[in-house]
């Protein structure tokens, strides 16, 4: 049993239903609403929960047709996130990217220091809509943990977060922060203790509690609704985006580039541009020590259809359909499936998905701190190497390549990093407690 | 098409019925501690009152189940389990009994197989069907196309959540009986019985279902006979991994003629 598998079939155009079609004929691709895109997504899920899915989806259907709803989304966003994040243009970074320009969407200006905060405000809302007085959230390195726990504290409800034992010893201060938030931190110690049994645990806790829980899923992934769901609350991003490039501008960018995880930050921007068939969009995944090692989270990449947490996508696993564990230096993105309009995406060949290592990424993550004054996530610098080489590329075949623009999502502030950065760059006394924790991290 | 074919399930439970009794359902899961051990378990099961025995398959993301049943299977696949001896267990089983022999499992790793190429063989190894905890009807055209095709059962699960709608759908899907899921949670032993499962299946039988087994929490005689009042099979899991874990074989044997103890209809 390998974990890299060639896909079975050649991409894209794989698949043989009309949604496809509709792109192939120019139909617009904004807006899908599941549960499938294309030969993705569903509902493969416990029958205990199909009725809370049912709840949830009826809920958030009647809930963007509410004026009040959409109002206290939006009201939220200016007044408590600090929406619109500015658009950011980086020259001097630019300088490494072939001489092309490029600008940066401020995912980390927001409150909480990434774009969670878009899903978790407005699942949080439903969640209320729906007279649930607790929520439940899966973490990884703690950035949804945390940004859940804010919008409990900001709504009174309970919460409780499940975060794998080995990335709660190591983000000892990121469960602190959940915790002065009022949440409740419980480390998973099942199955390989990442975030994928995170997830599990969640669901678990969801069956048994379903009728005053709402599970407050971090990402663009899961069963339907969530997919659709949660980009729904990220799409806010590609809108302004949208908007404040071409005022800064005049035009729309010649690329787009994002990290992928489970992909929410990449789906909020791209659909501002999926329609404008121009632009062409790049989602980078976590190439680990590098694809032919074993030891990435590449999933689109190198993964083979699956379900996995209620949808079917792409998905890391061996030749028996047992998940493959994966790895990056970035724990937000150290996840085995992806969102399943990605892997739809994909097949069709609107994104381009393409990975970029853990030294690439923190590579670019030095470039942008020294360049710009800017601490990106290092879940985001996957996505400035991205743009790095979509950059170089674009320099390439252009006559001007100053003419040539190139738009970034930094998903994510770079402060939860900076004993992982700290050790990669050798900046730490051995000795030292931070040292030993970066050390930890690395080794992801 | 060979959906003319007898449900072997349906077989077994009858069989246990127009004995006054309600049926006996033991699960075990593959590999767990080895293949051969899960053989010999599941002979002694048929062999001390088991009428219908679950095979589960060991899977990385197992979301409905308790810690009892996660760490038997982690412990199957450290030691190597694959999914093709699955079908293994199963030939053997049925080699040496007369039980209707199922496997449970998660979705994936039939899909990873080939929907159909795995109901070809479950079918050659002289398999029942399939019970499939995170598929529903919903998502099934290729399991139902498939197990029509091979004549295997079809065991969808209910659950006291289950809209009276769904309960139809789900009900007309199904061959062999419907699985009753007795509580809102996952699987593990229980000191009571909730009483939901009694409404599950009669919500179940009142969508047409003929057959109707419960499970969930249920580990004592006491528990057995609670259900077998009013259902027409009932399902043991947890407490029969822990048996095997604690005792091997000899326990497991001994705890089935407890709880059998409990399965007559009054």
């Amino acid at each position: 049993m390998t974990d890299t598998q060639p896909p079975e079939a050649a991409r894209p155009g794989q698949t043989a239903d009309n949604t496809a079609d509709a792109f192939l004929n120019g139909e617009s691709l904004r807006h899908a609403g599941g549960p499938y895109f294309g030969a993705y997504g569903g509902r493969w899920m416990p029958e205990s929960l199909i009725a809370a899915l049912d709840e949830l989806e009826d809920t958030f259907e009647k809930a963007k047709a509410d004026p009040d709803f959409t109002a206290q989304v939006a009201e939220l966003n200016r007044n408590y996130s600090g929406r619109p994040s500015l658009l950011t243009e980086a020259s001097r970074f630019a300088v490494h990217a072939g001489g092309v320009r490029i600008f940066l969407k401020r995912e980390d200006l927001n409150h909480t220091g990434s774009h969670k905060i878009n899903n978790v405000l407005g699942q949080a809302l439903l969640a209320k809509r729906m007279g649930k007085t607790r929520v439940i959230a899966e973490t990884g390195a703690g950035q949804h943990g945390v940004a859940s726990a804010t919008a409990a504290a900001l709504l009174g409800l309970e919460c409780v977060v499940y975060m794998g034992a080995e990335d709660c010893r190591r983000q000892s201060l990121n469960v602190a922060r959940m915790q002065l938030l009022g949440a409740e931190v419980i480390p998973v110690t099942n199955g390989s203790q990442t975030l994928k049994d995170a997830i599990n645990d969640a669901l678990r806790d969801w069956v048994a509690n379903v009728d005053t829980t709402h599970y407050l899923l971090g990402t663009a992934a899961g069963a339907h609704p969530f997919p659709a769901m949660v980009r729904y609350f990220h799409e806010v991003i590609g809108e302004e985006a949208r908007e404040q490039i071409l005022d800064q501008t005049g035009r729309l960018p010649d690329a787009v580039c994002a990290c992928i995880g489970g992909g929410s930050n990449a789906i909020g921007i791209f659909h501002g541009f999926l329609d404008d068939r121009g632009v062409a969009l790049y989602g980078f995944e976590a190439g680990g020590d590098g694809v032919d090692t074993g030891r990435h989270a590449a999933t689109i990449t190198l993964g083979r259809p699956g379900v996995l947490h209620g949808a079917r996508s792409y998905l890391m696993q061996d030749d028996d359909g047992q998940t493959i564990e994966s790895h990056s230096i970035s724990a937000g993105l150290d996840y085995p499936g992806v969102g399943p309009e990605h892997s739809y995406l994909a097949d069709i060949g609107r994104v381009a998905y393409e990975p970029i290592t853990d030294a690439e990424a923190m590579e670019a993550f030095r470039l942008l701190c020294r360049t710009e004054g800017i601490i990106p996530a290092i879940e985001s610098a996957h996505a400035l190497a991205g743009a790095i080489k979509v950059g170089q590329r674009l320099a390439a075949d252009a006559a001007d390549p100053s003419q040539c623009l190139v738009l970034v999502n930094l998903s994510g502030r770079g402060d939860k990093d900076v004993a992982t950065a700290a050790e990669w760059f050798d900046l730490l006394p051995e000795d030292s407690p931070e040292a030993e924790i970066g050390q930890e991290g690395e080794q992801l | 098409m060979s959906t003319a074919l007898p449900s072997k399930s349906a077989v077994a439970i009858d069989r246990a019925l127009s004995e006054g009794r309600a049926a006996l359902i033991g699960y075990l899961p593959a590999g767990f501690p080895d293949v051969e051990t899960t053989i010999e378990a599941g002979v002694a099961m048929a062999e001390n009152g088991v009428d219908l025995i679950e095979i589960g398959i060991p899977y990385s993301d197992p979301v409905m189940d308790g810690q009892v049943i996660q760490e038997a299977t982690v412990e199957a696949l450290a030691n190597g389990f694959t999914v093709n001896q699955v079908f293994d267990v199963v030939a053997g089983i049925t080699a040496r009994t007369d039980a209707a022999v199922l496997v449970m499992t998660y979705w994936n790793p039939v899909m990873r197989m080939g929907v159909p190429e795995f109901s070809r063989r479950l079918s050659e190894a002289g398999g029942a069907g399939l019970i499939t905890p995170d598929l529903t009807p919903d998502e099934a055209g290729e399991w139902i196309a498939a197990s029509d095709e091979f004549g295997l059962d079809r065991v969808f699960l209910v659950a006291p959540s289950t809209s009276a709608e769904r309960m139809q759908v789900t009900v007309e899907a199904s061959r062999g009986f419907v699985y009753a899921v007795s509580i809102m949670g996952i699987t593990g032993a229980r000191t009571s019985v909730s009483t939901a499962a009694r409404e599950v299946v009669a919500a179940a039988h009142e969508a047409g279902a003929e057959r109707a087994c419960v499970g969930l929490g249920v580990s004592t005689a006491d528990h057995v006979r609670e259900i077998a009042e009013y259902a027409d099979g009932v399902i043991v899991g947890t407490a029969l991994v822990a048996a095997l874990r604690d005792g091997g074989v000899p326990a497991l044997a001994a705890l089935i003629q407890d709880l059998s103890t409990g399965t007559r209809k009054s």
